[in-house]
């Protein structure tokens, strides 16, 4: 990244954005970590964990929000690029565990002895290196987006049909990763971690450092996003977003920009699953379900689609009332809820909250524009540039 | 062998024997006609005639069943999609306006402009001296400095039309192919178009669809009159207007 992209990428909302992503990412860990068990201030363990959950899921929202609010493309499989990034993770996870797991074995997995596997299948092989795992959370996801993107993109597959596609394609992985003989630990996943880089998965220090990367992994993230919306590609993103055929008549590969566009975006979907798999202690098929992928869209919408800061608030601002209504009395009707809140946030908000926001911004600071250039007026104070007017 | 004989014709544009059907409808039936490189032609026609339908065949959104289309005497158009034809240099305006609303008046002419479009070159741009010019340029040429910094999505329909033309400027294709630019103007903004349409054949070979008589007699060019998708009459708007066939069809029988 040269430096004149980033500073062209940074308004005033991307600003405070940073500024509250990277306050929480220190000052939580620290209250954690520094203050005495109990006190006003320090955030409990459990705190830091479910929040370390909301910081991952705010970089698959916005994941998201990059190629649904600036190109159209609605994906309703992104769940599926998370959950392989976990998957990627997890395997490194497993291969820690080493003689520690149940049956003692070195080199595999409980799971496969329980299988009566002999040797561990090819596609394991690397994965109790770090580096090839931190590699292979990138380039999995990566490579199935480019490859399905390369697909669909060129087939003009657009709207509704690619999103249909996408769920096919979360289903069909969710069913493979159900199979016993996939070799991931089927219907149960990978789980039962002990370390990570040395570190135990469990403790405080760990569960703390591992929300201060989810969070440096948060802001990287939105810096990239930023980056690309705010380049001539995210003028061509939007162009094509609202006029794919006429980006075409002007000499655009309209399929190559979302190729790019699409890969990046997994990219980073595997990032948030690859953090996110260490801090919950599991990772089983159930993350490709559909509904996972269709809450996650839900998330950008009531943030507000196109305003990546606004993707990132909603992935919080929803996940935060999940734990809150589903821990009560009304944990049966959360999907309803959900659902009302979809409908209710397409009618009455459909720029979402921060698109909501912005706009009123806007329009009250045009107010205060024109309020002040008429007050001036009275005054009989006149500028130069009104007088070019 | 000599260099030139690789061109089958001179002509910037040539089309010969195309037919196109949908679903047994024909469209376009052995349509012929030749462009020559620095020509304006006004393309007549009543609805149905396949006015739109050759435009779509020449930039590649429609496939002809068969006939030639050759660009500039040695590219057959009939094997290109339409990133390539607009990469070779022919532009296009729509009947209906469209332009990149959400986007500024001035983010639609860079769009348009033909520099490098690859997604690399797109990403790491930055906007260099040449390229303001040039945009200022077509601004002034279009009439729309002042409203520069304005979203596209916010202009009257004429400007929209005239944002459209500028972005083929900008686009600086060697064939312009102009769908209807005076459709839904005042009388003062169609004298305005034909004017600069004049202008711009100064340096570009153009073809303008149009319904409206009295802007194709402004532009006193050549005239073209399709129907059923195959050319009816060929002149002069005098010598087409009188031509009997060309009355029957408007007329009706």
């Amino acid at each position: 990244m040269t430096p004149h992209m980033l500073t062209r990428s940074l308004d005033r909302s991307a600003t405070i954005f940073l500024a509250v992503v990277a306050a929480c990412g220190i000052l939580i860990p620290l209250s954690n970590l520094l203050l005495p068990v109990g006190s006003f201030l320090q955030v409990p363990t459990y705190l830091v964990a479910l929040w370390g959950k909301y910081v991952c899921y705010a970089i698959l929202a916005l994941a998201i929000d990059l190629i649904w609010g600036y190109c159209g493309i609605l994906s309703l499989g992104h769940g599926a690029f998370f959950a392989l990034g976990g998957y990627a993770m997890g395997m490194y996870l497993m291969r820690q565990i080493g003689t520690r797991g149940v049956y003692g074995n070195p080199i595999l997995p409980d799971f496969m002895v329980f299988l009566n596997w002999q040797k561990l299948p090819w596609y394991w092989y690397g994965f109790d290196m770090f580096w090839f795992a931190a590699l292979m959370v990138l380039v999995v996801p990566g490579l199935l987006a480019f490859c399905f993107g390369w697909l669909a993109f060129r087939s003009r597959v657009t709207g509704v049909y690619l999103s249909i596609i996408t769920q096919a394609m979360t289903y069909a992985l969710l069913l493979a990763f159900f199979r016993n003989d996939f070799g991931f630990g089927g219907n149960n996943g990978l789980t039962d971690f002990k370390d990570i880089l040395g570190f135990n998965v469990q403790a405080e220090g760990t569960r703390a450092a591992l929300f201060a990367l989810s969070c440096l992994a948060l802001i990287i993230g939105f810096l990239i996003c930023r980056a690309i919306v705010s380049s001539k590609l995210g003028k061509v993103l939007i162009a094509v977003r609202d006029a794919e055929s006429r980006t075409r008549f002007l000499g655009y590969r309209v399929e190559s920009y979302k190729l790019f566009v699409f890969t990046v975006s997994a990219c980073m979907a595997g990032v948030a699953g690859a953090l996110y798999v260490p801090q919950v202690g599991i990772i089983n098929p159930s993350e490709f379900a559909p509904g996972n992928s269709i809450e996650a869209v839900i998330w950008v919408a009531v943030g507000g689609r196109g305003t990546l800061v606004g993707a990132a608030l909603g992935a919080v601002v929803v996940n935060y009332a999940k734990t809150f209504f589903t821990s009560g009395v009304l944990a049966p009707y959360w999907l309803f809820m959900l659902g009302a809140l979809f409908i209710l946030v397409t009618l009455l908000l459909p720029k979402g909250i921060v698109g909501t926001f912005n706009a009123w911004w806007d329009s009250s600071k045009e107010k205060r524009t024109a309020t002040s250039v008429s007050a001036a007026a009275e005054d009989g104070v006149t500028e130069p540039k009104m007088m070019a007017e | 062998m000599n260099v030139m004989d690789t061109r089958a014709t001179s002509a910037m544009l040539y089309l010969d024997g195309v037919h196109v059907s949908f679903d047994g409808f024909h469209a376009i039936n052995n349509l012929s006609l030749t462009l020559e490189p620095g020509e304006m032609r006004a393309i007549i026609g009543p609805n149905g005639a396949g006015k739109t339908t050759m435009m779509d065949i020449i930039t590649g959104k429609t496939k002809p069943d068969e006939g030639t289309v050759l660009f500039d005497g040695v590219t057959d158009l009939t094997r290109l999609d339409e990133t390539r034809i607009a990469e070779l240099g022919i532009g296009r305006k729509f009947q209906k306006p469209t332009v990149f609303e959400s986007q500024t008046v001035q983010d639609n002419l860079l769009l348009a402009l033909n520099v490098d479009h690859s997604v690399r070159g797109t990403l790491f741009w930055r906007g260099s001296k040449a390229e303001s010019e040039r945009i200022d340029k077509v601004l002034e040429t279009i009439r729309l400095t002042e409203a520069r910094n304005r979203l596209a999505g916010s202009l009257s329909h004429g400007q929209k039309q005239w944002l459209e033309i500028g972005m083929l400027l900008a686009q600086d294709p060697k064939l312009l192919l102009v769908d209807e630019p005076v459709a839904g103007m005042t009388d003062v903004e169609t004298h305005l178009t034909a004017e600069l349409l004049k202008e711009i054949n100064r340096t570009h070979t153009v073809m303008v669809v149009e319904h409206d008589m009295t802007f194709v007699r402004e532009l006193g060019v050549k005239v073209t009159c399709l129907h059923e998708g195959t050319v009816l009459a060929e002149g002069t708007i005098d010598q087409v207007s009188s031509n009997e066939r060309v009355i029957e069809v408007y007329l009706g029988r």
